[in-house]
């Protein structure tokens, strides 16, 4: 009973995760960069949905107003400040991100102070819960979030995988030159890459604050940071490997908090990912590159 | 074309004279009251942060690995220097300075070495966040061990050692103990792992060892800055030493240029006292910093002094020949 609604927690809390994962891997996939600033697109987009509910609009509304303010805010950020920089170092691209994140922080917490605002998650989601099968219960939110995780997850496969737009990802994750000289407009494809991270984060933003109804200006820097160690875990570039990955870091979590060892959570989940990378050094799914000398 | 070469004993003497120089006219200057209160711990603060950036430097500029979990190292530093000081072991005095400064480096180079030989076995993004892991968990483990740390609420009444000539003596000899790794055989080791790891393999390079040295290396001096700020701050709090203090300290490597010592110590200087500057409009403050950082990398990606480095000899070589022989010195090879 109680490792049942455990579980049930740790499956909501992963596919939050895993749904921010598949942000940071399908762009490290694409031009190996660790999106710093990815976790505060996420809180962005609970800025917006709790301006949008509280405005008095329609709340459905919300939903679609923070995945179209995420998708512009990402494709943005990648014009003016990653963009200019593809032939640069690595690390000045990191560094890129870093400042990024830190400016999109500091603007929210100049726009909208530094106390955490409550998000009123009654206004999209009913807050019942939900009788199932031997007096087990579920959250709607809980179901809502699994399933949506789900769904967004077989729609970004067929993308991927039987699209065009998808094939030209693909193509330039595997090698951006040639994929240029076979008539693929890298640029375009770079941009749609993170459009998609970013509807993905959008909905994660929202799934997020029904579970954790607080909007603050650093909300997105842990949530981003364990998404990011989910897809690392997972193997990072693979879309089961995020959701695995999420599930994994989730699980993990929810296990040691309800354990009683709530302070510890954020050291375990580091500690398994540590684990994880030692035993199998790109992940549950990854691909192993040889190197060529 | 003649040319004045200043011979390499002549160079130290100089250095060294000009290092006392700056550090009894800094204590000068710090003891006649002309510099408040929150200038002066700026002042020892941009110190600190000099010996952080320029030992992140050797893991990051010279090894060429991505390290992120440099503030765990400082961490350890910081906590093992603030208990041995607060130990009583020695006689509070300028012999526990020291022995609590080793102490601090030591322990921190420990952890480098344990944690360097199982992260040094993965490559670039994946090292930097397994570090990053390391970093966390150290952070965690802080906070969950209150008897030893004084958990949350952290160590408290920490003896003040670190004062200005405490302080500058630590980052001029981090410097020239960093350097003098760097010109010998060893450095030179790090330097081809940087350039190509399989290349300096292939000339019998013991890679896994000279990561490994580079690495504990980085933590000794990163111990020994953190074991210098709780000797400033007198206070030790966990929450001081997360991911955001190691992402500040690459910040400052990578803005001064990867490999450059004084690219390092000029971008630690600027970076540390930017807030007191921009005290005026401190609403703003923050956002300027990020889209500073921004800018640079955007137009200087190399960071503002690339991989230049200074040399007095150099510079007083090329003062020389200009006054001597009154034509420019175009460098090149020694005649």
């Amino acid at each position: 009973m109680l490792f049942f609604s455990q579980l049930i927690n740790g499956l909501q809390l992963g596919s939050i995760y895993a749904l921010v994962a598949l942000g940071y891997s399908m762009v490290y996939g694409i031009i190996t960069l660790l999106n710093f600033a990815h976790g505060d697109v996420i809180m962005v987009g609970g800025y917006i949905a709790l301006l949008v509910i509280t405005s008095g609009v329609n709340p459905a509304l919300a939903v679609l107003f923070s995945i179209v303010g995420c998708v512009i805010l990402a494709v943005v950020i990648e014009k003016m400040a990653y963009k200019p920089l593809r032939s640069a170092p690595r690390i000045s691209l990191l560094i890129t991100a870093i400042g990024v994140s830190m400016l999109l922080q500091n603007l929210a917490q100049f726009f909208f102070t530094a106390n955490a605002r409550p998000f009123p998650t009654g206004a999209i989601l009913p807050t019942s819960n939900i009788a199932l099968f031997g007096g087990l219960q579920i959250s709607v939110i809980a179901l809502v979030t699994i399933l949506v995780s789900v769904v967004s997850m077989l729609i970004l496969t067929f993308l991927v995988h039987k699209t065009k737009v998808g094939k030209a990802m693909r193509a330039v994750s595997e090698d951006g030159g040639a994929a240029q000289l076979m008539g693929i407009n890298v640029n375009n494809t770079i941009s749609f890459t993170f459009a998609v991270g970013a509807a993905l984060a959008g909905i994660g933003a929202i799934l997020y604050c029904c579970r954790y109804p607080l909007v603050s200006p650093t909300m997105g820097s842990l949530l981003g940071l364990k998404a990011f160690v989910a897809a690392v875990l997972g193997g990072i570039g693979s879309i089961p490997g995020a959701m695995a990955g999420g599930f994994a870091i989730g699980l993990a979590e929810v296990l040691v908090t309800a354990l009683g060892l709530s302070t510890w959570a954020d050291g375990v989940v580091f500690a398994v990912l540590i684990i994880v990378l030692l035993l199998k050094p790109t992940g549950f799914m990854g691909r192993s590159i040889m190197e060529k000398v | 074309m003649k040319r004045i070469r200043i011979p390499l004993s002549a160079s130290y003497v100089i250095n060294l004279a000009l290092m006392a120089a700056v550090l009894v006219f800094g204590n000068l200057i710090m003891s006649s009251g002309m510099v408040g209160r929150a200038q002066r711990s700026v002042i020892l603060l941009v110190g600190i942060y000099m010996i952080l950036a320029v030992s992140l430097n050797v893991a990051t500029g010279y090894l060429g690995q991505l390290p992120l979990g440099h503030a765990g190292f400082m961490a350890v530093g910081g906590y093992a220097g603030a208990i041995f000081w607060k130990s009583g072991l020695l006689q509070q005095g300028p012999l526990m300075l020291v022995a609590g400064l080793l102490a601090a480096g030591l322990v921190a180079a420990l952890f480098g070495v344990a944690i360097g030989i199982p992260a040094l076995r993965l490559r670039g993004d994946y090292l930097a966040i397994i570090t990053l892991g390391f970093g966390e968990i150290i952070r965690v483990a802080i906070i969950n061990l209150p008897s030893i740390t004084g958990g949350t609420p952290g160590l408290k009444n920490i003896p003040k050692y670190s004062t200005f000539v405490v302080v500058y003596a630590c980052v001029m000899l981090s410097c020239i103990v960093i350097h003098m790794v760097m010109k010998s055989r060893h450095g030179r080791a790090i330097l081809s792992i940087r350039e190509n790891e399989i290349a300096a393999e292939s000339c019998g390079i013991n890679t896994t060892y000279y990561k490994v040295m580079a690495f504990a290396l980085s933590a000794f001096f990163a111990g020994i800055a953190g074991a210098l700020y709780a000797g400033n701050q007198g206070i030790l709090v966990p929450s001081g030493f997360d991911f955001m203090m190691s992402i500040n300290i690459l910040v400052m490597v990578v803005l001064g240029g990867m490999g450059s010592m004084v690219g390092s110590l000029i971008a630690a200087a600027i970076l540390t006292s930017l807030p007191l500057a921009l005290q005026g409009f401190s609403d703003y403050r923050m956002i300027l910093y990020s889209l500073l950082l921004i800018i640079v990398m955007v137009f200087k990606p190399s960071g503002l002094m690339g991989t230049y480095d200074f040399s007095m000899r150099r510079i007083l070589g090329k003062v020389g020949t200009r006054i001597l022989y009154g034509h420019k010195d175009e460098g090149g090879i020694a005649p």
